[in-house]
């Protein structure tokens, strides 16, 4: 079997990493000594060198974005973790924070160093319960062993809402209000919680920062590919044999890991389309899932590198029925502040549903395009494209699925899709469990 | 015992004075002592976090884990987003519906279970994700649900 390159999970398969005695026994806490040796101007050039791309989505370099914080400003600053994993697909972060918090910790100090700020907020999104209590905890050992110095780190848990892990979203339920993305500008870095200037990093990021300080940035950046350095935990779903997360250097062929790490398709079957970085990025066909893992491998052939989340489908599944389910989340996530994504959404469900059930015409395609586009670039943050591009995507691959509907009547699958009768969330109250007649 | 009201101050000290940033920790804090967000709970919130209940009101609605109707002593949580849904998620939340003979986004009528339907828990590795009382449980089958029920009634 492949090998995985294990750098944010370096030796949680040895040792017991939630405690503080053992992250140290095997090199623990070295790289905050030696950032906090530096000036942050030096530190901000060693992370700048590294050209650590952010894990969480957009791909913006971590070491740029530090570079931004206006340190000489007399508001405080601020380090923020974005811990708030909801994209489906994802959980990998979780994974971090249950198995090497103390990276993640260190991450924070030796990154607030750079950026001159004593206040550090770790976001987790309210269901990591258990990723709570351990990085609390881990928080609490690292803090009584006065390793913190002038740093408070406050993990701050949400409490439902996935578009708080969008980054002006988070700062607002940070601050006390309905998660509502801000327009921008101006940006966290000039103005983020409570007014002053903000880093916001996603959680893999933040700790991938340690091996930057024990490697060397110019060590760290000849891994991976050279416009995307260093390791990224994929997390694998859907219809493998394997799922599950694997750390791989960037710049992996995905075809690698979906055959050789997670197993291939499961039960023989095989594979319809790949959606590489978590539900919110347009699908691959069989065909294109040689591309190398890595920011701009997939952007070049119109996807997005995303959460490094691949959810993986197999032939059973059909693909409006995917776009429903995948749109019903959207619109329940929509936070309703742009009405082109909260209405948008809705009659994109609507849409999608007529074609499902056989009672759309070959027009409503061109309308459920017309109704993305008017979506794209109207609304203040990216969960609206988030439901738009991949149903796009859907439709531009497996048009002949949407048509064979129309024609047909009704789904070609009748009833044998891998996603007949999923209900979502939305949908409670209003459907027929199998076997029972509707109540009418 | 600290009271409601210490507890909840010990929450505002960690943030910045005047912000308002205490008011997710108290309201999570109000809905473990009253089972749910009740009139009477967002009133004690209001008063602690020195705010107007409807700014208590307004944060609830937004999120998912704060309950504006009571819920059962027990909740269970099936994930059936886009990977637990192609890993048969709906075949786990038939399974709870015909054991608890209520349907996704109901409770029992002895008002001991409230079964949902939810969106992505994070654990599209280890399908279906069920969280129990808020703990996840992964790998869940149709056949494991009498066993996750049963170790709800001791």
């Amino acid at each position: 079997m492949a090998e995985q390159h294990l750098v944010l999970l370096a030796g949680a398969d040895e040792h017991d990493l939630t405690q503080l005695a053992e992250y140290r026994a095997i090199g623990g806490y070295a790289g905050v000594e030696k950032a906090r040796a530096m000036t942050s101007d030096a530190l901000i050039d060693e992370l700048q060198k590294a050209t650590l791309r952010g894990r969480g989505g957009a791909g913006f370099p971590m070491g740029r974005k530090a570079s931004l914080i206006d340190r000489k400003s007399p508001k405080p600053k601020y380090l923020v973790v974005n811990a708030d994993e909801s994209e489906p697909g994802a959980f990998k972060d979780r994974e971090v924070m249950a198995r090497v918090p103390h990276r993640l910790i260190e991450g924070c100090l030796i990154a607030a160093h750079a950026i001159e700020s004593t206040d550090v907020f770790i976001y987790i999104r309210g269901e990591y319960l258990a990723e709570y209590e351990i990085l609390a905890a881990a928080v609490e050992e690292a803090r009584h062993a006065g390793i913190f110095g002038e740093v408070q780190i406050t993990v701050h848990r949400g409490a439902g809402a996935y578009i708080c892990g969008e980054e002006t979203a988070l700062l607002e339920s940070l601050e006390g209000k309905r998660g509502q993305p801000r327009p921008r500008p101006p940006f966290p870095p000039i103005q983020g919680l409570y007014m002053a200037p903000t880093q916001i990093n996603n959680v893999c990021t933040i700790a991938t920062v340690p091996a930057i300080l024990e490697l060397g940035a110019e060590e760290f950046a000849k891994t991976g590919v050279p416009s995307s350095p260093g390791t990224a935990i994929f997390s694998v779903s859907g219809n493998v044999v394997r799922p599950g997360n694997y750390e791989l250097d960037l710049g992996t062929p995905m075809r690698e890991l979906i055959y050789e790490h997670a197993g291939g398709i499961a039960e023989g079957r095989e594979l319809k389309a790949v959606i590489p970085g978590g539900s919110s990025v347009p699908a691959l066909t069989p065909g294109q899932i040689d591309v190398p893992l890595d920011y701009d491998s997939l952007g070049a052939i119109g996807t997005f590198f995303g959460a490094a989340s691949l959810i993986v489908v197999d032939d059973r599944c059909c693909m409006v029925q995917l776009g429903i389910r995948s749109t019903k989340f959207y619109m329940h996530e929509s936070c309703g502040k742009c009405t082109p994504c909260r209405v948008g959404t809705r009659w994109m469900v609507q849409i999608l549903e007529s074609i499902e059930n056989g009672t759309a015409t070959h027009a409503d395609l061109e309308l459920l395009d017309s109704v993305g586009d008017n979506i794209l670039g109207k609304v203040l943050c990216a969960l609206g494209e988030f439901a738009v591009y991949p149903v796009a995507s859907y439709l531009r691959h497996w048009r002949h699925e949407f048509v064979a509907h129309i024609e047909q009547g009704g789904c070609p699958f009748g009833g044998s899709s891998s996603l007949e009768g999923i209900i979502a969330p939305s949908d409670m109250h209003a459907h027929t469990p199998a076997g029972e007649e509707a109540l009418v | 015992m600290t009271s409601f009201y210490d507890e909840v101050q010990g929450f505002r000290a960690r943030y910045p004075e005047g912000s308002r940033s205490a008011v997710l920790p108290a309201l999570r804090l109000a809905q473990e002592k009253h089972g749910w967000l009740s009139r009477e709970a967002l009133e004690e919130t209001a008063d602690a976090l020195e705010v107007t209940p409807a700014f208590c009101y307004s944060i609830a609605t937004f999120y998912d884990m704060l309950h504006l109707e009571p819920v059962g002593r027990h909740t269970i949580d099936v994930c059936t987003n886009l990977p637990c849904a192609l890993c048969g998620a709906q075949r786990v939340v038939e399974a709870f519906e015909s054991e608890l003979g209520i349907r996704a986004g109901e409770t029992t009528p002895d008002g001991e279970i409230t079964l949902r339907a939810v969106e992505c828990l994070g654990g599209c590795g280890y399908a279906t994700v069920v969280a129990v009382d808020d703990r996840y449980r992964q790998h869940v089958q149709p056949e494991t649900v009498p066993e996750i029920l049963g170790e709800l009634d001791g």
